[in-house]
Formats: structure tokens, sequence, C-alpha cells
């Protein structure tokens, strides 16, 4: 939690010696609550207030990040329990898990999710790693797969309980920052001094309890490493959802450190069939997971996922909007019908998706309304005659479509003046009100 | 070291218990009652399960995805028949949708509405939901038929709507059904729906929120973040605010181009049929995990994924 400048101001020495470069103490403090100076500035702040500082200053779950270079992932770092709270910051890592004992297919299957991407929004959705188990028990063997999945330049997990096994693959990529899975009670120690002398994160995994989950990872944070994701073990669908509830509580409203870090899943273990982890892997993006762990790669799956990731983890008080210009619903040709309507994504899929049911291959006209919805927009000026006449023009529709008529959102029928001014040479129709109507509307309407 | 404290929030409110069915040789289905987040049974009691039914037309629909029209076959011809196999495939609950009424759909009236409930009703003895073609005045002319071919059978009807639930809402009242209010992703415009349908009589046992159901990808973040406002509304104690929420799951996220599109889709999106069924899956346990009571689904296979992973989470 975040100190106001008088709650820091309680552990400053209160002797405005103006050593900090600041007239008081208090200004000093004011300054600190805006992090716009560093502690270390008082000489003579006590240890007692350095600790307690230093702690508040601690976001409630630690940004972790895992891997190096363009596709690095973070995780970590969350504040609130529900999204429209404020906003979910670092969406849930997806990886793909391979076994060091499936030989050339695992690599192969490895190299496809790395290079997996796909196109929504505009964004390119990808996958954020791979796992390599050490299933085969044989070290030699993991190294060699991990080198063999080294190339994909991805970030990734190194899953072995065997220390002497995990060292050796550390040896070939630790400077890739791989998360070193897992320590456990019974070789914590050996893995800690891992995570330390070659610097990259740590998972813990401890299904016992949370109490013995806090408490190895208490012991691992004792060594001195900083770096640590959480398995609780939780595998089936409600022990996850109380288990990631618990820690996601326990972190944020009781800024519980031992459990202030994000948690690794891996729903392929909890389900009994593919559909069924998908399913849990939706659970877990929604509920609180890191990083979520699959155990195979389709793109029939992970579409999906990384949908649902995108929806979840956009911020709600700035939605997502579409990018103004011209969009093609189904394979419109010349003579297909022309709308028009708002960049807030939204209207859009609504629209879109009205259109897509209706039969229709359409053209869609998406003006800049700085993400507002059609009657939001045109009640705040930002959705005019003069705005979607500029858009006309500027997208050429003159040379896209031959019949130069334009469908107007229902709710903005008033427009229909102004805009036949603006484009003389232009039929201006009014559509419906409601999205749900566009279908009928079209066959009754429409004729090119 | 201390054991772990969790903190257990300490709800006030609770959901409403809405029953459908239960009277007239029908099976009863009751939902809501939970005094906890779902699912989260650690801090409170679940008394009922969420539901899951399945849609059905009355009529064959021209507009389906390959794989729903494959896997449902025949019984599409006939509604009792589509109801029964319904039922047989794991509905708890079945939806029928009057779509003929629609006039882009062949405008039907109410002497076929009530033909087609009464099919239904006399072809399975699950719970019935009505739900009209989404056009008010034709809405109002085939719920009523539908109210009176059910009277005594406690069916849910819907929609109604902030400019049109008197006559939805009235019917409902004298033929002893639930009605669904249905407004469009907003708490505050929830809430007053159910104040003004409370306000004519209907009890809050008596009505089911539709908060508008967004499909994966087409606004699913939008609906669950209502959903789970209007949830903590009603924790907190805010009885408008806690009613048990249905969503159309099904209708939703089959629409959507990842689902009907057939051909000159990316290579990206992987197996089409495999993709059209994880997509309404997702969908339905995001909106599970908002605090959905019922969810209307499409496909068998969803159904069946989706009602094994309610008990698995109720498990505990």
């Amino acid at each position: 939690m975040a100190l106001s400048g008088i709650e820091i101001y309680k552990f400053l020495p209160k002797t405005n010696c103006k050593e900090c470069g600041f007239p008081t103490c208090l200004a000093f403090a004011m300054k600190l609550a805006q992090k716009g100076v560093e502690l270390s500035k008082c000489p003579y702040v006590s240890d007692e207030g350095k600790k307690a500082l230093e702690a508040a200053a601690r976001p409630p779950i630690r940004l972790i990040t895992i891997g190096d270079g363009e596709r690095k992932l973070e995780v970590g770092n969350e504040v609130v329990l529900f999204r429209h709270e404020k906003t979910f910051f670092h969406p849930t890592g997806l990886v793909v898990r391979i076994k060091d004992s499936g030989g050339d297919a695992a690599v192969k299957q490895a190299a496809e999710a790395a290079a997996y991407s796909v196109e929504r929004v505009g964004m390119n959705l990808k996958l954020n790693g791979i796992a390599v188990e050490n299933a085969s028990g044989n070290a030699d063997t993991f190294v060699k797969c991990v080198e063999a999945v080294k190339g994909n330049k991805v970030p990734l997990i190194l899953m072995s309980k065997d220390a002497a096994a995990m060292e050796k693959a550390l040896e070939k990529v630790a400077s890739d920052m791989p998360l070193i899975y897992a320590a456990t009670k019974d070789n914590f120690a050996q893995m800690a001094e891992l995570a330390k002398k070659y610097k990259c994160p740590l998972a813990i995994y401890e299904p016992d309890s949370l109490d013995a989950l806090a408490d190895l990872a208490q012991k691992v944070m004792d060594t001195g490493v900083e770096d640590i994701v959480l398995d609780p073990g939780a595998r089936d669908f409600a022990k996850s959802l109380t288990a990631l509830t618990q820690i996601r509580r326990m972190a944020i409203k009781s800024s519980f450190q031992p459990l202030g870090f994000p948690v690794i899943t891996f729903p392929g273990e909890g389900a009994s069939s593919d559909d069924e982890a998908a399913m849990l892997a939706a659970q877990q993006i929604a509920k609180y997971a890191g990083i979520v762990v699959l155990d195979n790669f389709s793109s029939s799956v992970v579409y999906p996922l990384l949908t649902l990731r995108l929806n979840l983890y956009t911020d709600p008080q700035k939605p997502i909007q579409m990018t103004p210009g011209v969009y093609e619903i189904g394979s419109p040709k010349a003579e297909s019908p022309l709308g028009v309507t708002t960049n807030f994504s939204l209207t859009y899929f609504s629209i879109a998706g009205e259109l897509e049911a209706s039969g229709f291959p359409s053209w869609l006209l998406v003006c800049d309304t700085e993400g507002l919805s059609v009657l939001t927009s045109w009640s705040a000026g930002k959705f005019d005659a003069a705005k979607i006449a500029k858009s006309v023009k500027e997208f050429k529709l003159a040379d896209k479509v031959s019949h130069h008529k334009l469908i107007l959102p229902g709710g903005v029928a008033v427009l229909r003046g102004e805009l036949e001014e603006e484009l003389p040479d232009w039929k201006i129709m009014v559509g419906p009100r409601e999205a749900v109507d566009v279908g009928g509307f079209l066959k009754k309407q429409w004729t090119s | 070291m201390s054991p772990v404290e969790v903190p257990v929030e300490k709800w006030t409110g609770k959901k409403s218990e809405v029953t459908l069915g239960g009277t007239g040789g029908r099976k009863g289905i009751t939902v809501g009652g939970e005094n906890t987040l779902p699912f989260l049974k650690f801090e409170g009691t679940i008394p009922n399960k969420p539901a899951v039914a399945i849609e059905i037309l009355d009529r064959k629909p021209d507009d389906w995805s390959p794989h729903l029209m494959k896997v449902w076959g025949d019984v599409m011809e006939d509604t009792g028949a589509w109801a029964k196999k319904a039922v047989e495939y794991g509905a708890d609950i079945v939806t029928l949708r009057l779509r003929s009424a629609h006039p882009e759909a062949g405008n039907t009236g109410a002497a076929e509405a009530k033909k087609n409930v009464e099919k239904v009703l006399s072809a399975v003895d699950v719970p019935v939901i009505v739900l009209g073609p989404n056009v008010a005045e034709k809405d109002n002319e085939v719920l009523v038929a539908a109210s009176e071919a059910g009277k005594g059978q406690r069916l849910a009807l819907g929609n109604c709507e902030e400019k049109n639930y008197r006559t939805i809402a009235a019917t409902c009242l004298a033929d002893g059904h639930v009605a669904i209010g249905h407004t469009p992703l907003d708490i505050n415009l929830a809430k007053q729906l159910n104040v003004l349908m409370s306000d004519m009589g209907l009890s809050l046992n008596s009505i089911l929120m539709d908060p508008d159901t967004g499909a994966l990808g087409y606004g699913l973040e939008y609906c669950y973040s209502v959903m789970e406002r209007l949830t903590l509304a009603g924790l907190g104690g805010d009885k408008m605010a806690a009613l048990p929420m249905i969503c159309q799951v099904g209708g939703e996220s089959w629409r959507q181009k990842e689902s009907k599109a057939v051909d000159g889709v990316p290579e990206s999106w992987g197996d089409h049929e495999q993709r059209s069924i994880v997509w309404e899956e997702t969908t339905a346990i995001a909106l599970l995990n908002a605090a959905a009571n019922i969810v209307v689904l499409r496909h068998p296979k969803t159904v069946e994924m989706v009602k094994a992973t309610i008990e698995k989470l109720l498990s505990a």
C-alpha cells in the first residue's frame, strides 16, 4: 500500500537538517510520496523507518520477469481482485510444456508454439514461452532438449526437481533468464543457491496447504532469493479457484509478503480432456493465474484463450479502440452495402457481428470518435456530419462502392440533412437504432 | 511461522432464489440463493448449482453453423423432437426461442406460438424458458400466448425490456411464470428494470436478470464486469442487484465469425469445429465465474463439458 506524505513523515528524523536538499523533513516526505526522490537522500532515517518505508513501497504482488529480449514475460504487480476496480496490468503468461522424453516431435511442437501468432483487433497475439520438463530423469537428455528449444528465443521454464540436472541446464541457458521450476521443501536450499548463482527467478511448489506454501516461500526469501513464483499445487477447478483467490486476497488485502508473488498453474494436470483443460485454463486466466502452462499446442484452443486474456486484461477505463478505416465484413463488392459507425470497439463488434449474421457482405466505415459510442460521441461533438464526410473522402469510399449510398446509425438520424449537404453526390440512408435490427433493415431496404 | 489467515468477506446480502417448473408434474429447478462469490464455498453457502439450458428454435434455423446443424440433424424439423433430444443431451432446462414469429423469419402469430409451446411442454418434463423474437409487438403477442399455453407450469418468459416490459410482466404475474428482464450491459439499468418489474407485483423470486451477454472476443469483458459489479452490489445488500442471472452464451458465441465462417479464415484460428466449441465453452466458464446462474448453450459437447465443470467446481 502506498503511504501518504504525512505517514512517511512519521518515520523521518524531523530535524529539518536540509541535507536531503529539501527545506524541511515534511517537504522531503511529500516528495517521497510522489516518488520524486530516493529515501537514501536522508542520512539519518533509522533502519526501522527504512524497513517500514520499503515494505510500504513494495507492490503487493512482486513483478517477475522471465526471459530477456523482445519477448520477455512480465507477470505480477497486480493491485485489484476485480478488473472493474482498476484494471489487471500484466496479462497471464501462456506457456506450452514439452517433455524432454518427447524427442524431435516435442521440439517441433515447441517451435510451432513459439512461432504462433494470431491477429485480433489490430494486435498480434502470441504465446509467451516454452516449459521443458525433465520427464526422462536424465540430465543429459534434459540439457539437450533445453538447448534445442533455446533457439526459439522465447522465455523458458526449466522443470526438474533434480538440482544437478537443473544446474547443467542453467549452465547453458542462464543468461536467457529462465524460470527455475521448482524448489520444494526437500530441495529448496540447493534450488535457491542455483537461483542466486545464476540470477534467475525461482518457482516453489508446495501442495500441502497455504501455510506450508507461505512457510517455504519465507525460507526461500530468507536465503536472499527475491524473484519467486508460487505453485500451490491446486490442480482441479475447485481447488485452483479457491487457492488462487486466497493467495490473491492475502497479497492484496493483507499485504502478506510470503504470498505476494505471481502463481503458476498446470491446467492439463487437473483435467481429463483437452476441452476441459482449455476451460480450466480459461478460468485461471480470469481468476488470478500469473502463468498458465498448457500441455498441448493447438491453434483452436490457443486462439480462444489468447482472446479471453486480451478481453479480461483490457483496461476498463480505456476500452479498446478500433483503428479508424474501412472494414470488410465478409467479402464485400462494389455493390455491397456501406454503413458508418464509431471506433468504440463494442459498437464496432455489435454492428460487425450483426452484419456478419445478416448474410450481406458489407463495408463498414469506422470514424475516429476517440473510442466513444454513437450517441455519446454525437453529443460530445465527435461524431458529426463534417467528420463523417471527411472520413468518406479520406478512405476513398467513392472508389470502393458503386452505389454511393451511406447508411447512418438510426440514433443519429438527425445528421442526415447536414450530411447530404456535405456529400452532395451521396444518398444518405437512415439505418436502425439498434444493431440487432441491422439484418432486418438490409433485407427490407437494401438495393444497390 | 503463524498460519495464513485468509481474509473471508462477511457479505450481508444474498441472491434471491428463483424456481422454474416444480408444478403441474414438471420437474423443478431452483437457482440463486448463494451468499458468496461464485464457487467460493469457504466463505458462504451455495444452495443451488448453476443450471444449463439448451436453446432450441420453433423452426429449422437457416443461419446456424454447419457444426450445429450436423450435431442436431433431423430433430430440428420438429420442435417437440428437438426438445426431447436436448434433454437426452443433458439440458436441465429447455429454452424455446419463438424465432418464427420474427417478421423476417415467418411472422407467425399467437396460434403457432401456442402450438409450439404445447409441443415442448408435452415432449419434456424439465422446466421450459420461452423467448420471443426480440421485436416488441411480436414478443408481446407470442409470449402472452405462450404464457396461457403454459399456465401452471411455471415457465420463464422473456425478454422484458425497459421500453417493453408491462405486457410480459403482467402475463407472468397472471399465469404464475418467471419474467426475464434484459438490459444492455449497464448495472443501473438492470437494477431499474428490476424495480419497475417488482413494482408491478412480481416478487424477487419471479424475476431473472439477463444483463446482456457478450461472447468471447465480442464484448465479453463488459458483460463479465457488469455481472461482477451486480454480484458485489447484491452481496453488499442491494436486493435489486441480487437476482439470479441468465446468460445467452450459445446464441452469442455461435453467431460470431469464429464459429460461423467456414471459408477464408486465417490458418491460425485452427480447426473450425473445435474452435467453435471451445469458443462457447470458454465464454460459459468465464461467465460462470462472473456469477451466471443459468447458461443457455447450443452445442451438446459444450453442455456435457460445462455440466461436468459445474459439478467439479462445487465438489470441494
